[in-house]
């Protein structure tokens, strides 16, 4: 016999034994599964963040389907919407809350809280922060290093050349809260988005006396208390020499900002009126079409802000793009 | 007799003893003094003193806080200006008590006088508790509190109690020139350690490039029963505790175990010295040999400085900061760590201050793993420092406890030995810390 249809035929009885094996051993062993897993996952935005406290979205689905209440139980990035769809899905109630946005509770840049010493270790927050208190007077503010930029899987967060320090873009940051736990001096916290993105936050984590602080950096919060008492609705709290917004209470009037005599206070995304307006938060009146300022993270090689017009007026906001195939190279530069 | 060594890892770095030739000045006494209360592993003491109040040298002004803590005495004698929290050597708020000095006038019983006082009256008790009073910590640097050390519990027996001279850091003479000035007191000092802990052999270490603190501490344990004096190689980290265990007795320490598991207490030469002022001369810990050194300083120093000391008034005494040089490192150029904020003071482990140049401390940029595996040849604990890099970048912290990176004793020989300049021992350390957060969090469970 032809040895080439040997071979075919002895390959082809192989593998239909092996195949048979194979259908027997799945038969045998199949894990039963909620088939309502799988829905829920496709619902699910896939990011696979971490935010809601579950190793993934698949760990999550399975919790939501295991849970009789949602609870608390949320998923950051996907919002009220998503939870209301798993909701129907799983014919549960979802309560919805509130979407978050990473806020950089420290305005230290490098013009109102000067360099004491140089720091030449390993870049990287957490390292710096075990050293010591950091480069600056101030021990509470930013390190500048950019772990919280290393660990936004949605490009959110960037580091600005110009201040040295991150910069959350509202658009996309899905609340997920991976920079916050990134942060080892715990300045970024998650606040309510609120009303079109308008928040009033103080910008300052120094908890200080006054003088310490103000010697340390000029937009440091002294715990004057002067916002606290021109606030009517009682929203601010001066606790350890550091006035904090409770952004269930604020109702934004904005006067603690004007208030301010360190300018601590910083209000974001308000309409800017012609005089008002805090040329560093708002730069541009919204009427004139908007330059979208991308800017690579700091650690990139030079990073040089690339100034494009937009296509259309955007509310003026620094918008940061994390290069991917740099930002994952700082991260693995010798994980192989 | 042949060297001994522990057995596995370590480095050779160039020794660079450059104040091995200057004798202990007394530093004179600041017109300011601030004084720590974090000077020990472990919590800080609570200040029992109010602002306003007149101390003598001598007397307590923290007292511990919990058990592994420690007494705070004041050095100097004066009217305690302020109580208040101060950025330390690294710039962490910690509390200090601030003291402006008036005069030098030590509390009634201290006996500053040069008189080797041999006979130990006390019982083990009352000895323990003596040390314990005198705020006595590890002085090579780890500072852990002697009377715990010198406590083990009741079902560990120790055998030996090795007094540690190794002083295997570059740059640092503080340890050699005391034990070449003062052998007699450290014998003592050991001699009452020995009788706490109720063990018969005591085994002094120095290392080979210190001859004449081996001849003088051969010379003062001649008239002493099961005394010994060993003579180690040059080699980093010879005095790291467990390294010393394994060298002098070839015993190992189990993972995760401590150093009485085998039957050993290392002490350090500068603590017995401080254990036989305390004891004999009612001397609390109030001041401590600290080397001054560095190759742009125009002079070498050692100085026995009172506690709580500015270092810029040291630096000042060696005609301040050189122009060119960057770094100040308080402790050796392995396991120091560099000093952000001048105006911090001494405490008592700071056992070295050294002023270094631009081109010493140039770092080099960070390049791939070769896998070479130098890192895991130098690791003196077997440990694979460029796994944990790798697990420590990840962030997988379930690995890192598999492969026992809480057996780190931060020596820093992997980083040293690396031909890529990996920052190792930074990525290390801050896994370790989280490491040890889970351990810790799971033990209170």
């Amino acid at each position: 016999m032809n040895p080439i249809l040997i071979t075919i035929v002895t390959l082809s009885a192989i593998g239909l034994l092996v195949a048979a094996i194979l259908f027997l051993v799945a038969k045998k062993f199949k894990v039963e599964e909620d088939a309502r897993i799988d829905q829920v996952e496709a619902l699910l935005p896939g990011a696979n963040c971490g935010g809601c406290g579950c190793a993934g979205c698949r760990d999550f689905a399975t919790k939501l389907v295991s849970l009789d209440d949602f609870g608390d139980v949320q998923c950051p990035v996907g919002g009220g919407e998503t939870m209301n769809k798993i909701a129907a899905l799983l014919g549960k109630a979802a309560t919805v809350q509130a979407p978050k946005v990473a806020v950089v509770r420290c305005n230290g840049s490098c013009e109102n809280r000067p360099t004491v010493n140089d720091y030449d270790g390993f870049g990287s927050c957490k390292v710096k922060a075990a050293l010591y208190s950091g480069d600056t007077a101030c021990s509470y503010g930013c390190l500048g290093c950019g772990d919280c930029t290393r660990v936004c899987k949605f490009g959110a967060i960037g580091m600005d050349p110009e201040s040295g320090l991150p910069v959350v873009d509202d658009t996309k940051c899905t609340g997920c809260g991976a920079c916050a736990k990134a942060c080892p001096k715990g300045i970024i916290e998650m606040r309510p988005k609120g009303l079109r993105g308008l928040r009033v936050v103080v910008l300052c984590n120094n908890r200080d006396k006054g003088a310490v602080a103000r010697k340390a950096c000029k937009a440091a919060c002294i715990g004057c208390a002067k916002c606290a008492k021109v606030c009517t609705h009682e929203a601010i709290v001066v606790d350890n020499n550091l006035a904090y917004i409770d952004p269930q209470k604020c109702k934004l009037c904005t006067k603690c900002v004007d208030e301010c005599p360190t300018g601590a206070i910083h209000k974001f995304n308000f309409p800017v009126r012609k005089a008002a307006a805090k040329p560093a938060v708002e730069p541009k009146p919204v009427s004139e079409p908007e330059p979208v300022v991308e800017v690579a993270p700091v650690l990139a090689e030079e990073p040089k802000p690339v100034v494009k017009p937009a296509p259309k007026p955007v509310v003026p906001k620094v918008e940061v793009v994390a290069d991917d195939a740099d930002s994952d190279d700082v991260i693995e530069l010798d994980i192989d | 007799m042949k060297n001994r060594t522990f057995t596995i890892g370590g480095v050779h770095p160039a020794e660079h003893k450059l104040a091995k030739d200057a004798p202990i000045e007394k530093f004179p006494i600041p017109a300011k003094v601030a004084i720590s209360m974090a000077q020990h592993l472990g919590a800080p003491a609570t200040p029992v003193v109010n602002k306003g109040d007149k101390v003598k040298v001598g007397q307590v002004i923290g007292t511990p806080t919990g058990f592994v803590s420690g007494f705070v005495h004041s050095s100097v004698s004066g009217t305690v200006t302020a109580v208040e929290p101060r950025a330390d050597l690294a710039g962490n708020k910690v509390m200090h008590v601030c003291i402006d000095v008036e005069g030098d006038e030590f509390e009634q019983e201290i006996d500053c006088s040069d008189r080797i006082d041999r006979e130990i009256k006390l019982s083990a008790e009352e000895l323990l508790e003596k040390i314990k009073n005198a705020g006595i910590v590890g002085m090579g640097g780890a500072t852990f509190p002697t009377h715990i050390k010198l406590a083990p519990p009741k079902d560990k027996k120790a055998e030996y109690l090795i007094i540690n001279g190794s002083e295997c850091e570059p740059y640092v003479t503080a340890d050699d020139r005391l034990m070449r000035e003062h052998p007699h007191e450290i014998v003592l000092g050991a001699r009452i350690m020995a009788r706490v802990l109720g063990v018969e052999t005591v085994v002094l270490t120095v290392e080979e490039n210190k001859p004449e603190a081996f001849e003088a501490l051969s010379n003062a344990t001649m008239r002493y029963v099961g005394f010994n004096v060993f003579r180690m190689k040059k080699k980093y980290p010879q005095g790291g505790e467990k390294q010393l265990i394994d060298a002098v007795t070839r015993r190992r320490v189990p993972s995760g175990g401590l150093p009485i598991d085998t039957g050993c207490v290392v002490q350090n030469v500068a603590t017995a010295y401080a254990v036989y002022q305390a004891v004999q001369k009612n001397k609390p810990l109030i001041e401590r040999v600290m080397t001054v050194t560095g190759q742009c300083l125009p002079e070498q120093k050692n100085y026995l400085v009172r506690i709580g000391t500015p270092l810029s008034a040291i630096l000042d005494s060696v005609g301040g900061i050189p122009a060119e040089s960057v770094k100040v490192v308080s402790g050796g150029p392995m396991m120091g760590k560099a000093v952000a904020n001048l105006d911090a003071t001494t405490q008592k482990g700071s056992s070295c201050l050294l002023v270094l140049t631009p081109e010493q401390t140039a770092r080099t940029p960070e390049m791939v793993c070769i896998r070479c595996g130098r890192c895991t040849q130098a690791c003196p604990m077997g440990l694979e420092p460029w796994l944990m890099n790798r697990l420590g970048r990840a962030g997988d912290t379930a690995a890192l406890e598999e492969n026992k990176i809480y057996d780190c004793i931060e020596c820093g020989c992997c980083q040293f030995t690396c031909p890529s300049h990996i920052p190792l021992l930074d990525i290390v350390r801050t896994s370790k810390a989280d490491v040890m957060k889970i351990i810790r969090s799971r033990a209170k469970k």
